[in-house]
């Protein structure tokens, strides 16, 4: 059993499992981050940044200022914008059976590899998963597709130009396999292959193998997943948590009892408590808002909006913001709103609760309904004309290299009455701010991440109990800023087992045993005896028929009696068709009572020697010898088969048969 | 012998009043609680009593299953749970648990406020009934305890109904509730995998139709409301609020819109308008188009269908309302049919069945005098016509979801015992299965023959399939292992590891026998004769010949010594082990009957 690790970031995982015969792809994250190292790709054409000079080298060789802008002392790949891709070469993806995705921003790397690798197989994930993943990708390839560039740098990727560049670029890992953004008609191909399960479905793969999600409490329809065998178990938690915000909690029961806890997903922001972050991006947006500014907040179409909105719903009268206009604009504002409220079986109970009475299950409804709360596909069209400041706008891409983000960034960048508030903690706030700079808005980094934190896990760990834990390095010291915590790993025993980028991991299991069904008509002709007390034993002799990896005990077949054919039977005919295996046997002999069964069955002149090890029984009539031993009863005769036939069973009588 | 049994409380050889106990693998299930619409005295709930005079119905049952909204399906739930009192969970999709309190509330107010019923169960009671519930998800594997597991599967009968697989072990049933083999214009199809379980237990309301297609009806109904409208006319829908209310809401909006009428369509009561938004809600469960369009349109939301006001019914000119209730025996479809029966332009379709006794009944069986309350009689001169809308499987779809899940057996309800025979027939030619159509309080027993599975050991397996994946038919090679049973654990293992599992030793049991043989030549000579001899005939066998001069066949031992006393005779010592007792004792028969004479 082994694991393939194709994705070194900690939270957008892409692991390869072989367990028994089946290949599973755990998740198909994408690692955006790549695109930090990119300027951003303006919606209207910008003279700040088509004006940036471009970079040359230390000695002054300027072949690369076509590729390379700098800005603020950062250098930017002045092209379309790439994205690094999971591991495509450490095994043939072709092989892979199934995909199990565990929530929508764990497969934004799917259309790479079902379109471009040969892979033939069915990927599994939850509906809202699908649709709201659908959405994400939507509106990626709307973001690149509406704004294109001519141009495509690929001279800085050569690995003798790559390490004469500044940091980060100098240290950027695989670029040449650096990827651009898939189209729609790949992300429909690729959304075609899956096929919708439910919470605890359980899903047979060939017979062998049965996965099924679980609810893992981080986003809609967001799961871990069960692989398991009847003897074997692997969990795979991927983005949990136990924070109570809009999805259904958290199974972790159903967790219990794994030989192999494969851990990812944890939170990025280990030090900030989402609830306080939630407070201060309340207070912030109130407090700019008040002074006349305008508030940016980039952020994905789904997900963390949700609770933002209803918080801010609770919040908007109380701080006397009842007439600020909110606006949320992506190309996917509007599905994604109405989505959001069809989904009551993946909700919190409270939500659930409402659906029941019936009322949508989230607040922007009234949000919409009362006009505070407007949502448009780009900021051309409808919205110029009802844009009023100051205002507060949620839109993308949370990277600030492409989206309607990148135009507020230019326009409200200028004013130190603006802010920009940083919810999601994908990507580093600092990074992706630089190709702004020099800038005059306020910026505020309130990262909202509710997935599990090292407190958590460790009460996680502890409560079910995993045999092993497999987890990304990352996990396993503290993080690299804050070296001193040691409370910011993970603590278990035995250690997790730590993988890496392209690594290839034995997973500790010893599988033992296998399910068989005995058919009724064998059980029915079984004979157990009591060996020790509450432990019986039967011997079993049957036929194996082995199909789509079950495997089933049917009874012997009869014995055919010989027909009365014409031809004599050669001598080879003789030969046992099937190889009837006997028994072992245990037990010993005592000897007296063997003589005693002997004299009562005919045999008179019985002999007894005793010899070191145990005895001589002598038939003398029959020139008959039986050595009898502790461990071992060896019977020298004659060619009689009737009288060896008939010793044997007695002998047998004393004898257990396994 | 395990055994599956079977005992329809209600909706044995009847429509109404659904209620199955089902026994398998030593767990008790209920499926369905239903009332019958067509009575009013104690037979409207099923005979718990049944269950009740053996103790109580916590004890007896392992759960409640509810497959669908309808009353006929849960209206007995809060009698049967609060008053009759049972404690244990009773599972239902999402849909059912949000639409079904308000149903049996709207139930309660029928017989309680209108009937002036005394002793029926209040709206505390169907509270704390429904605080028993747990929701299930589509194809989720609940599981009761630690054996009893069940799924749901969709039904399309209504928003929410599900069939539910039962499963102890490897026996199981599928109990379908109503379903609907064809997509209509707001659900999708029944769909089911499969499972192949020992019992499907069906409805067979259509058991004997085969209904033409959809479309022609449609069409039909939309001609009829047409034509009324057209010569200004007033027409009546009477309809259960949920179900087929929306099915028609949406075909008169697609057909307003394309034909651009002008008339107004109604919905009377709040309740529908409540309905439609759970449909709204519950989007994921209608069919792929309306799920795939709501964000751009939601079909629910009606653009030509308004709220009805009481007033509006005096209004001049044409118009069409859908009133509940649907059987025309309370209400405001009443009181608007009571307003408009005497105009011959006006129009009342009847979309459903109606059970006897109401008006729709009547005016259905041709009566056309009517006597109301207060001794007055009432001309009905309106157009009546009926339309089966019901979604229901018919007999081709009963087929169609027998063939889906490849049962054992297969058990009618929900149906008329005549039609039921029909089918039943038609079942048991066609897919040679046995069919079964209980009555109420009837038991069906079904003995099964459930295999075990137990944990084999890798080695033993592996050793057994090394030997080849396909043994030959004719010559099927035997697993031979010890099956250790320890409480409930079964384990197979190889009798070496049985053995040491349990710290015992082998005994090893050996025979020697002597071959006598007669044969002058030296020792070594004879053993290789007897070498090439066994070679010769025993092709199968490994036979080999050592440098020490003995001759082994597998692990049968042969060497040939002098005899004492006649040196023209060799003696032949054949040795084996027990296990090898086939052989051996093979060997020495084939040996007794002597050498052949060397060709030299």
């Amino acid at each position: 059993m082994k694991l393939y690790c194709l994705s070194g970031h900690p939270t957008l995982p892409c692991n390869v499992l072989k367990f028994k015969s089946t290949t599973i792809m755990l998740d198909c994250g994408l690692d955006m981050t790549s695109t930090l190292n990119f300027l951003p790709l303006p919606l209207v054409q910008s003279p700040r940044l088509s004006n940036l000079p471009g970079w040359s080298l230390k000695d002054g060789n300027a072949f690369l200022d076509k590729e390379l802008k700098e800005c603020s002392g950062h250098v930017f790949v002045d092209s379309v914008p790439e994205f690094c891709l999971p591991e495509t070469e450490l095994i043939d993806l072709s092989t892979v059976d199934v995909i199990l995705i565990s929530n929508y921003h764990c497969m934004m790397a799917l259309p790479y590899i079902t379109e471009h690798t040969g892979f033939t197989g069915t990927v599994y994930a939850t509906e809202p998963t699908v649709q709201i993943g659908r959405l994400l990708m939507e509106e990626l390839v709307n973001f690149i597709e509406r704004v294109p560039k001519a141009q495509s740098a690929s001279l800085w990727k050569n690995k003798d130009i790559q390490r004469l560049l500044p940091s980060p670029l100098k240290d950027a890992v695989e670029v040449s396999t650096w990827r651009r953004c898939y189209t729609m008609q790949e992300v429909n191909s690729a959304l075609s292959k899956i096929q919708l399960v439910g919470y605890s479905q359980k899903i047979e793969l060939f017979g062998a193998v049965q996965v099924t999600p679980l609810s893992s409490g981080y986003a809609l329809g967001s799961s871990n997943w069960i692989i398991q065998s009847h003897y074997e178990k692997v969990s795979y938690v991927s983005g949990s948590s136990l924070l109570t915000t809009h999805p259904q909690p958290m199974d972790q029961a159903s967790l219990k009892n794994s030989d192999v806890l494969v851990l990812t997903g944890l939170t990025q922001i280990p030090t900030a408590n989402p609830d306080g972050m939630v407070g201060e991006f309340c207070s912030n947006l109130a407090l700019t808002v008040r002074n006349g500014g305008n508030v940016l907040v980039p952020c994905y179409p789904s997900g963390v909006i949700y609770d933002l909105l209803e918080c801010l719903y609770q919040y908007i009268d109380s701080a006397g913001l009842s007439n600020i206009p909110f606006y949320f604009i992506s190309p996917v504002a509007n599905s994604s709103l109405e989505f959001s409220q069809i989904f009551a079986e993946w909700l919190c109970h409270n939500k659930q609760t409402k659906v029941y009475l019936p009322e949508p299950p989230f607040p922007h409804a009234e949000l919409i309904q009362t006009n505070k709360l407007k949502h448009y596909p780009s900021l051309h069209g409808d919205f110029s004309s009802d844009f009023r400041q100051p205002c507060v706008v949620f839109t993308g891409h949370p990277s600030l290299r492409f989206g309607d983000v990148v135009h507020f960034m230019e326009l409200w960048g200028k004013s130190s009455l603006n802010t920009v508030i940083f919810t999601e903690p994908d990507f580093s706030y600092l990074e992706a701010l630089a190709p702004y700079q020099p800038l005059a808005m306020k910026c505020i980094y309130c990262p909202i991440d509710t997935r599990l934190n090292f407190i958590q896990v460790s009460k996680l760990l502890k409560e079910v109990q995993p045999l092993h834990v497999v987890c990304p390095e990352q996990y396993t010291q503290p993080p690299p800023a804050q070296s001193h915590r040691m409370d910011l790993m993970i603590d278990c025993q035995p250690p997790a087992m730590s993988y890496r980028r392209a690594e290839v991991l034995a997973l500790p299991f010893k599988r033992r045993y296998e399910k068989i069904e005995i058919m009724p008509e064998l059980a029915d002709s079984l004979v157990p005896m009591e060996i020790k007390p509450g432990i019986s034993l039967a011997t079993v002799s049957a036929v194996l028929h082995t199909k789509d990896n079950k495997h089933v005990l049917q009874p012997p077949p009869r014995p055919t009696q010989p027909t009365g054919g014409k031809k004599r039977k050669r001598a080879s005919d003789d030969i046992p068709d099937c190889k009837v295996l006997k028994p072992l046997l245990s037990g010993s002999i005592p000897v007296e009572q063997f003589v005693q069964a002997l004299e009562k069955h005919g045999f008179s002149d019985v002999k007894v020697e005793d010899t070191a090890k145990g005895h001589i029984v002598l038939l003398q009539e029959a020139e008959t010898l039986i050595q009898i031993e502790e461990d071992s009863t060896h019977i020298i005769c004659d060619n009689d088969e009737m009288l060896r036939v008939r010793l044997r069973d007695l002998v047998l009588k004393f004898l257990q048969k396994f | 012998m395990p055994e599956i049994r079977v005992t329809p409380l209600g909706a044995g050889q009847d429509v109404g009043r659904s209620c199955i106990l089902v026994s398998i693998g030593g767990k008790n299930v209920m499926l369905d609680c239903g009332m019958h619409m067509g009575f009013n005295d104690d037979r409207r709930f099923p005979d718990f009593s049944y269950i009740t005079r053996n103790g109580r119905l916590t004890d007896f049952l392992d759960c409640v299953i509810i497959s669908h909204f309808h009353l006929d399906h849960c209206g007995a739930l809060p009698y049967f749970s609060e008053m009759v009192g049972y404690d244990g969970p009773i599972y239902m999709t999402h849909p059912t648990q949000a639409i079904c309190p308000i149903l049996l509330e709207d139930y309660r107010k029928i017989a309680v406020d209108k009937k002036g019923e005394a002793n029926f169960f209040t709206s505390q009671m169907i509270k704390d009934c429904m605080k028993k519930v747990v929701a299930v998800h589509l194809h989720q594997t609940v599981q009761v305890d630690d054996e009893l597991e069940i799924k749901a599967y969709y039904a399309g009968h209504v928003l929410g109904a599900a069939m539910f697989q039962i499963k102890v072990g490897s026996e199981s049933v599928v109990y379908t509730g109503d379903y609907n083999m064809t997509p209509d214009r707001h659900l999708g199809a029944a769909w089911i995998d499969k499972c192949r379980p020992n019992l499907l237990i069906t409805e067979s309301t259509y058991a004997t139709t085969i209904r033409d297609s959809k479309r022609c009806r449609e069409r039909d109904f939309l001609k009829k409301v047409h034509e009324a409208v057209e010569r200004g006319g007033k027409v009546l829908i009477p309809v259960f609020a949920l179900g087929r209310a929306q099915e028609l809401c949406i075909l008169l909006e697609t057909f307003w819109e394309r034909m651009n009428l002008k008339a107004p369509i109604y919905f009377s009561t709040g309740l529908t308008e409540k309905a439609n938004h759970y449909y709204k809600l519950f989007i994921t469960w209608t069919n792929q188009k309306i799920r795939k369009t709501f964000v751009q349109r939601n079909m629910f939301e009606f653009k030509h269908i308004k709220a009805f006001d009481r007033a509006f019914a005096d209004n001049p000119g044409p118009m069409v309302v859908f009133a509940t209730p649907g059987m025309l025996h309370a209400g405001q479809s009443l009181q608007i049919f009571r307003k408009w029966a005497g105009n011959e332009k006006n129009m009342v379709i009847m979309p459903g069945y109606c059970v006897q006794g109401t008006v729709g009944h009547k005016i259905l069986s041709g009566q056309r005098k009517l006597e109301m309350e207060g001794r007055q009689v009432l001309e009905v001169k309106m157009q009546v016509e009926y339309m089966s809308f019901s979604a229901h499987a018919d007999a081709k779809g009963i087929m169609q979801l027998v063939g889906q899940a490849e049962p054992e057996n297969v058990l009618l309800v929900h149906g008329e015992a005549k039609k039921m025979e029909f089918l039943k027939q038609k079942i048991e030619q066609e897919f040679r299965v046995s069919c079964y159509m209980p009555a109420n309080g009837e038991t069906v027993t079904l003995p099964t023959s459930p295999s075990i599975p137990v944990g084999i050991s890798l080695g033993l397996l592996k050793r057994e399939m090394a030997q080849g994946l396909l043994p030959d038919a004719k010559k099927p090679r035997l697993l031979h292992g010890t099956l250790i049973m320890k409480d409930s654990n079964f384990r197979l293992v190889s009798s070496e590891q049985a053995l040491k599992e349990l710290g015992l030793a082998e005994h090893q049991l050996r025979f020697t026998c002597r071959v006598h043989l007669h044969d002058p030549r030296k020792e070594q000579e004879t053993a290789m004769r007897v070498y090439s001899h066994l070679k010769s005939v025993l092709k199968e066998h490994c036979v080999q010949h050592l440098p020490d001069g003995s001759v082994t066949v597998e692990s049968i031992l042969i060497q040939a010594a002098a005899h004492s006393e006649d040196p023209g005779t060799k003696v032949l010592l054949v040795s084996w082990t027990y296990q090898d007792e086939e052989l051996g004792s093979h060997l020495t028969s084939l040996l007794k009957k002597g050498l052949p004479q060397a060709a030299s």
